[in-house]
């Protein structure tokens, strides 16, 4: 499985230069890797089936806990499927839609490595690599929404999804490592066996709230959704691809993965059920109001995946048969939608709004066909998968009317958006102006084959709920004999089935008026999250500018100022919370030649900071340093005051050097700004006197200097013991030191370099 | 335009400080001194006389451009570290041999071009400052 994610990794970044040799052929050859992964998974079915499980380790931090493990069971094997096999489909529909795109290449790759990061995603074995693939898969489809850059809409809409998914991802990664500690393990397989233990825990609500709010963000729930219908900028392929049957599922996936563990409890039942609810009406709504293809497609995924999460919510065997049942059903009526809509715009040079479509049947014979047959599958009309797939739906909601009905209304829209795409625009007369012709094949074959599937399904929903929708709610822990059926009886069911046809049909012939009247409902949405999103942001940006401006005035003294304020606070903070404060014993006594020698650095400090001109300044600095240099000979350490005597020669020099072009000397802040300094740089003096001090009062258990004293002739072959450290003993320190040394002055020589044709030293 | 004197014991100087700078580079590893005050006293000696006459002439008399110089000590620091490996020992351990030379053996080691290193190092950065800002001036 590892091997199977990184062919497709690999051959994601191959295809630019694929691209370049063969241009024609690059998409339908890139196809033939999730053929291939489809094919070998199709050939596992006889072991998932059978309730086993094919595992995959390979360590990587052990330390902490973290390996590449890979698992395939029910679950993952279905998600993997749709992967794999849409994901085949799409990429030879690329080959068609951007024939001739110089951009082919870039896009290749996005979309083939963010089909790797989504098969990491299903069938990692371990919360923190299933994040990792998670964050991947969101960063792809930020290149992908943002693949016409030059567009400024495209470039907010990607942006703006991104921000959204990534910061459900941080939420996501704290619910992740707070599930990891509780449960005990980083390996998803070990956390499903403790359910009992996570659930029963204190920290349950904080960490499935967080884990919550990371998949509603990646599946567009409520009041997370706003991002999906922005990401209709990216091009066909990557909708039909990302917001209807992959990327959007992660967070499906992902709840219905961590079932076992987080779920059945009240607060999962209500959190889930509600915002399932919520966004399942919220989509539905919003898609009465759409005019453009595209839009309506994403509206009503939004709508499904509030239809998914609820379901899960609701948590019964059957709701989660309902649910996987559901998951395949729109991943195939939705992808094909989202080809047809791209062939349809490929095709009639942009024209997307269905008030300007029509009549396309005998233009697009084959699109049309699959086109009707994925619009009547997602209208939930009879001898469709779709239909079985509502009708299990239903099944699952059995006892609770309210909910029936809020499905039976969902329903109508959906019936009345699959007509939209599905049927109006080839319909009806050709409006003026508006040319089309049949796609190329390479995009007929994905429609057809999907939409097909829908109607083939449904002839065999019995042996496909056995083989695929059993594993799968298995692997969620509720073994149940899939009810996968067409004709169930004269029930409940079937008949809000097909009153919600019934209203679809009316609700499609009023779709004109009903459409303004969706609008004006859709205005709310000023108030909405959306716009607290984008409040959100400019206010991040206004805050950052404003703080920015008052911090890093450009002025050199107010830096200074502010590093030496917080050092001094901190430190002393520090000191006086330790209690190391009682400095002032068993200190050696201060001899004359000392006191001297500091009373006369003193007196050069004063002089620095009172004299009329630089130069005086700068002398009485030297002073300074020769004064130290005296006292470092007092006390016994000739290299150190040989070494601070020629440094602070040479330092007054290039002082002067450098300060030779400043402008004339004068005073340039206000008495009470020079008081202020002047309290500040006491008070740093201070602290680090009483730091050294404190210091001074720490023993180390065996002074090191024992050691080198000993070994210094005997192992080093020298008596300069302060030489021999530093050259031998402690080499690599002067050997980072003379580095810094040299990258110091390439960067000083640059920066003089700099201002040498502009006259300004 | 700087005074007859300063000239001449610029002049003068040149040389005994670069005597003392080597002095300082060998002896350094019995005696106080080292690889360190050693490049300070060569690139004093050539800052002085870039102080006296001109940054050009104080180039032209130390002939390798300075930042050359610096990493050429850089590299030879670098390079006394890899004796050790050759033997099997972690990278800067000092390998020591005994020289005849005469009557008198000398102890040479990879300390010593280390030293010779840094020396080279805290020279050419020396002088890459103090040329850069005397040229602008």
């Amino acid at each position: 499985m590892a091997l199977a994610i990184g062919i497709c990794f690999l051959a994601a970044f191959c295809a630019p230069f694929l691209y370049r040799l063969l241009p024609k052929w690059t998409a339908g050859l890139l196809a033939l890797v999730p053929l291939a992964i489809f094919a070998w998974l199709t050939g596992q079915a006889a072991g998932v089936s059978g309730g086993r499980s094919l595992s995959q380790i390979i360590p990587w931090i052990q330390s902490l806990g973290l390996d590449l493990a890979f698992r395939l069971d029910g679950l993952s094997w279905f998600f993997a499927l749709l992967i794999s096999g849409i994901g085949a489909l799409v990429l030879f529909y690329t080959q068609g839609y951007f024939s001739g795109h110089p951009k082919q290449g870039g896009f290749l790759l996005c979309i083939a490595a963010f089909m790797a990061s989504m098969l990491g995603v299903v069938l990692a074995d371990n919360i923190i690599l299933v994040f990792v693939f998670w964050e991947l898969t969101s960063f792809f489809s930020y290149l992908l929404i943002g693949f016409s850059h030059e567009s400024g809409s495209a470039r907010q809409a990607a942006l703006q999804a991104l921000l959204v998914t990534s910061l459900g991802g941080l939420f996501l990664l704290a619910g992740l490592i707070m599930l990891g500690e509780i449960g005990g393990s980083w390996s998803i397989s070990a956390l499903l066996e403790q359910g009992g233990v996570i659930r029963d825990h204190t920290h349950y609500l904080p960490m499935l709230a967080l884990i919550c709010v990371g998949c509603f963000t990646k599946s567009a729930q409520v009041p997370f959704h706003f991002w999906l219908p922005k990401a209709m900028h990216a091009p066909a392929p990557a909708s039909a691809y990302l917001h209807s049957s992959t990327m959007v599922k992660a967070g499906i996936y992902l709840l219905a993965r961590l079932h076992p563990a987080l779920g059945g409890t009240t607060e999962w039942g209500v959190i889930l059920t509600a915002a399932g609810v919520a966004t399942f009406l919220t989509g539905a709504i919003m898609a009465l109001g759409q005019h453009t293809l595209k839009s309506l497609l994403a509206c009503t995924t939004i709508s499904a995946l509030g239809a998914m999460t609820m379901l899960l919510g609701i948590g019964s065997p059957s709701a989660i048969q309902a649910m996987i049942a559901f998951v395949l059903a729109h991943a195939f009526y939705k992808a094909t939608l989202f080809m047809v809509a791209g062939s349809i715009e490929h095709e009639t040079s942009g024209e997307t709004s269905i008030d300007r479509l029509g009549g396309l049947r005998k233009a697009m014979p084959f699109t049309f066909a699959g086109a009707l047959l994925a619009g009547l599958s997602m209208g939930g009309f009879p001898p469709f998968f779709g239909f079985v797939a509502k009708e299990s739906w239903l099944h699952a909601l059995d006892g609770a009317p309210w909910l029936m009905a809020t499905t039976a209304l969902g329903g109508a829209a959906y019936m009345l958006v699959g007509l939209s795409v599905g049927w109006k625009p080839f319909t009806g007369g050709i409006p003026t102006g508006l040319h089309a012709c049949e796609a190329p094949w390479s995009m007929r074959i994905g429609p057809l084959i999907l939409g097909g599937s829908g109607l083939v399904l449904a002839g065999f929903c019995g042996p496909v709920g056995h083989a695929v929708v059993e594993p799968a709610t298995a692997a969620i822990g509720q073994p149940l004999h899939a009810h996968l059926r067409l004709w169930s009886g004269w029930n409940m069911p079937l008949l809000i089935s097909l009153a919600a046809l019934v209203m679809g049909g009316v609700l499609f012939s009023m779709h004109g008026r009903l459409r303004s009247k969706a609008r004006a409902l859709i205005g709310l949405a000023r108030f909405g999250p959306a716009a607290a999103c984008s409040t959100v942001f400019k206010g991040v940006l206004g805050f950052a500018a404003w703080q920015t401006s008052h911090l890093q005035t450009g002025l050199l003294r107010g830096y200074i100022r502010l590093i030496m304020l917080t050092a001094i606070v901190l430190a002393g903070a520090a000191l006086i919370r330790s209690g190391m404060l009682e400095p002032f014993e068993g200190l050696a006594p201060v001899s004359p030649q000392l006191a001297i020698v500091a009373v006369l650095i003193a007196v050069a400090c004063f002089a620095t900071v009172h004299s009329g001109s630089r130069l005086r300044s700068i002398l009485a600095m030297g002073f300074v340093g020769f004064g130290m240099a005296l006292l470092f000979a007092f006390f016994g350490a000739p290299d150190l005051a040989m070494t601070q005597m020629v440094v602070e020669a040479l330092t007054v020099l290039l002082m002067a050097l450098a300060f030779h072009h400043l402008p004339v000397f004068r005073h340039r802040s206000s008495q009470r700004t020079r008081n202020a300094d002047l309290v500040i740089a006491l008070g740093s003096g201070l602290t680090i006197t009483l730091m050294m001090l404190a210091a001074l009062a720490v023993q180390p258990a065996t002074p090191v200097s024992d050691y080198y004293v000993e070994n210094s002739w005997k192992a080093a072959h020298g008596r300069n013991i302060v030489n021999v450290i530093l050259v031998d003993f402690r080499a690599l320190d002067t050997l980072g030191e003379i580095t810094v040394l040299a990258i110091a002055a390439l960067g000083a020589s640059a920066l003089l370099k700099r201002c040498a044709g502009k006259g300004v030293p | 335009m700087t005074s007859l004197i300063f000239r001449t014991a610029a002049h003068l100087l040149f040389v005994p400080m670069l005597v003392f700078s080597i002095y300082f580079l060998l002896a350094g590893h019995q005696t106080p001194g080292g690889g360190f005050v050693g490049g300070l006293m060569g690139g004093a000696a050539f800052s002085l006389q870039a102080l006296a006459f001109d940054a050009a002439a104080a180039r032209r008399r130390l002939r390798i451009e300075p930042g050359r110089m610096a990493a050429a000590g850089l590299l030879i620091a670098l390079m006394s570290g890899a004796p050790a490996l050759f033997l099997g020992k972690p990278f800067l351990t000092g390998i020591w041999f005994k020289a005849p030379l005469g009557p008198l053996t000398f102890d040479l080691g990879t300390p010593l071009v280390f030293d010779i290193g840094v020396y080279l190092a805290v020279m050419g950065v020396l002088l890459t400052l103090v040329f850069a800002l005397e040229e602008k001036g």
